[in-house]
């Protein structure tokens, strides 16, 4: 579904990307995981849109979306959730996650309309399956952190993606928050049949949810396959698992 | 009002929101002044060319973020201030235009009271609908998130273009207005100051809110008619309200009235759930 060919991208002198390559099937949850400044993030930005790639592919379906930007490639069924929280802390709960499904309905220029009437049950719905139900009049600045990471989740499943990228959806969260929020992801993938590629520090989240994991390492993909070959690989071993 | 749509809810560094309310002004005036086309034609030129114009300029200014997008919008403004005080022929220049004939129905004071009112009351229920709409829901989110608006597949700055053109064309229909009451145009209408004035009056009412510009327009008047009875220097006090409400209202007058008033009514409303 997704194949990221040799991608690269430098900031001036620095290669925050340097060789990454990764293969996303449909259905699969792939993990990207390695060391701070690995340039996973700026992996995610690359395939969202928001970097544009200096050099490789990145396919999408059969198509080039590296050229594209980040609006288009949401619309052709890739979503992200940001390691920082990244919602409209003014709004309501409801209309963050509102925005999202009127913009896929292509109905964000309409102008005469009563908002409130409008892709309410779509929202309403996806606040169910993420349970923030309760919350949906709340201003989205004022939940809890834990709160504002779920609502970021649910915000990118208002597109109705194909993809879900979750850049590090358990950042910051308590033990608890963390295993409850991977159990929602899975069934979210489950439920919606989405595909999912994330990045995570927390191995024994990342082998026991991961049916593919990629490695990177200084901007380069060491090596991706299942969780078991990963973890015998000398190279992940030495770069990093062995430095735990 | 159209300025806080484009400043409040938009988010946009609208700098020289004044120039349409004088191309508008301007439109209508050299019309009737002009061409024998009947008044109505006029009435409805000024908004549609101050939309234009807006186009053209919002065109240009959206490829700019924050503050540069500001300082392009004044210098392309004043440019704009400039071609009509030179163009002596045409626009009158510095003299400007009065004496603009007007249809009986508007002769007295009265009835182009009643007829501005109307006008004004038609454009802030439109105005109110388009800020409850998908749109207006979209633009608030631009607003508060631009970069993950682009995200979720939102085209952020033809948003933003659509709200200036709309912003603008309410901002030409004020114009005209003017024209109604006063039967006369001149630049200061197109120079920045005026921009900034009604700018200020966004802030002083709270530009988050729906309400806020009119109240801040009426505060700043009420200064100006009674400050301004003691001393020419009104503006001073207007300097120090504006100084104490950045630091102690920085959501502005009505801003702040909305918070005292909204929680309350929140906590009633889920009260009443349980």
């Amino acid at each position: 579904m997704l194949q990221v060919d040799s991608v690269v991208k430098s900031f001036d002198d620095f290669k925050a990307v340097n060789g990454a390559n990764l293969a996303v099937g449909k259905g699969e949850i792939v993990a990207v995981i390695g060391p701070n400044g690995a340039g996973k993030t700026t992996l995610f930005n690359l395939i969202t849109g928001a970097l544009k790639r200096d050099k490789g592919r990145i396919i999408f379906k059969g198509e080039d979306i590296g050229v594209l930007p980040p609006y288009e490639i949401c619309k052709k069924g890739i979503s992200r959730s940001y390691q920082i929280v990244n919602i409209f802390p003014r709004l309501t709960v409801f209309k963050n996650v509102q925005v999202a499904v009127l913009s896929h309905q292509r109905r964000s220029t309409n102008l005469f309309r009563p908002a409130q009437d409008i892709a309410v049950e779509e929202t309403r719905s996806i606040l169910e399956s993420v349970g923030l139900s309760d919350k949906e009049k709340s201003i989205a600045g004022a939940l809890s952190h834990g709160d504002q990471k779920i609502l970021e989740i649910a915000i990118a499943l208002g597109n109705e993606p194909e993809l879900l990228i979750l850049d590090e959806p358990t950042a910051g969260m308590s033990p608890e928050e963390t295993s409850a929020t991977m159990e929602l992801v899975k069934r979210l993938a489950q439920m919606r049949g989405l595909t999912i590629l994330f990045c995570e520090h927390d191995m024994d989240i990342v082998f026991s949810v991961a049916q593919s994991i990629m490695v990177m390492h200084q901007g380069r993909t060491l090596v991706q396959g299942k969780p078991e070959e990963v973890r015998n690989n000398p190279f992940v071993q030495e770069a990093y698992l062995g430095v735990e | 009002m159209s300025l806080n749509l484009v400043v409040g809810h938009g988010g946009l560094f609208q700098f020289h929101h004044g120039v349409f309310y004088g191309v508008g002004a301007y439109t209508v005036a050299l019309m009737l002044k002009k061409t024998l086309l009947p008044m109505w034609a006029g009435f409805i030129a000024g908004p549609i060319v101050a939309a234009m114009i807006g186009l053209i300029i919002g065109w240009l200014c959206v490829r700019l973020n924050r503050l540069y997008f500001g300082m392009l919008q004044i210098s392309l403004g004043s440019l704009i201030w400039v071609i009509v005080f030179r163009w002596y022929s045409f626009t009158g220049g510095d003299d400007g235009i009065p004496g603009i004939p007007m249809p009986s129905l508007l002769s007295s004071l009265k009835n182009s009271y009643y007829f501005i009112l109307i006008i004004l009351v038609i454009c802030l229920i439109i105005m109110y609908l388009i800020l409850k709409s998908p749109f207006g829901n979209t633009l608030q989110a631009i607003r508060d998130n631009p970069q993950r608006c682009e995200a979720i597949g939102i085209n952020v700055k033809r948003h933003q273009l659509i709200a200036i053109v709309i912003a603008t064309f309410f901002a030409g229909i004020a114009g005209v207005l003017f024209v109604a009451l006063e039967r006369c145009v001149f630049t200061d209408l197109l120079f920045w100051t005026f921009s900034l004035e009604i700018f200020i009056m966004c802030l002083l009412g709270g530009w988050f809110t729906f309400a806020g510009p009119i109240l801040g327009a009426a505060i700043m008047v009420a200064l100006r008619t009674f400050v301004g009875i003691f001393t020419e220097y009104w503006t001073l006090v207007l300097g120090i309200i504006l100084i104490l409400i950045i630091f102690f209202l920085p959501e502005g007058v009505m801003g702040y009235f909305e918070k005292i008033f909204k929680p309350r009514t929140r906590e009633e409303a889920e009260g009443g759930n349980r």
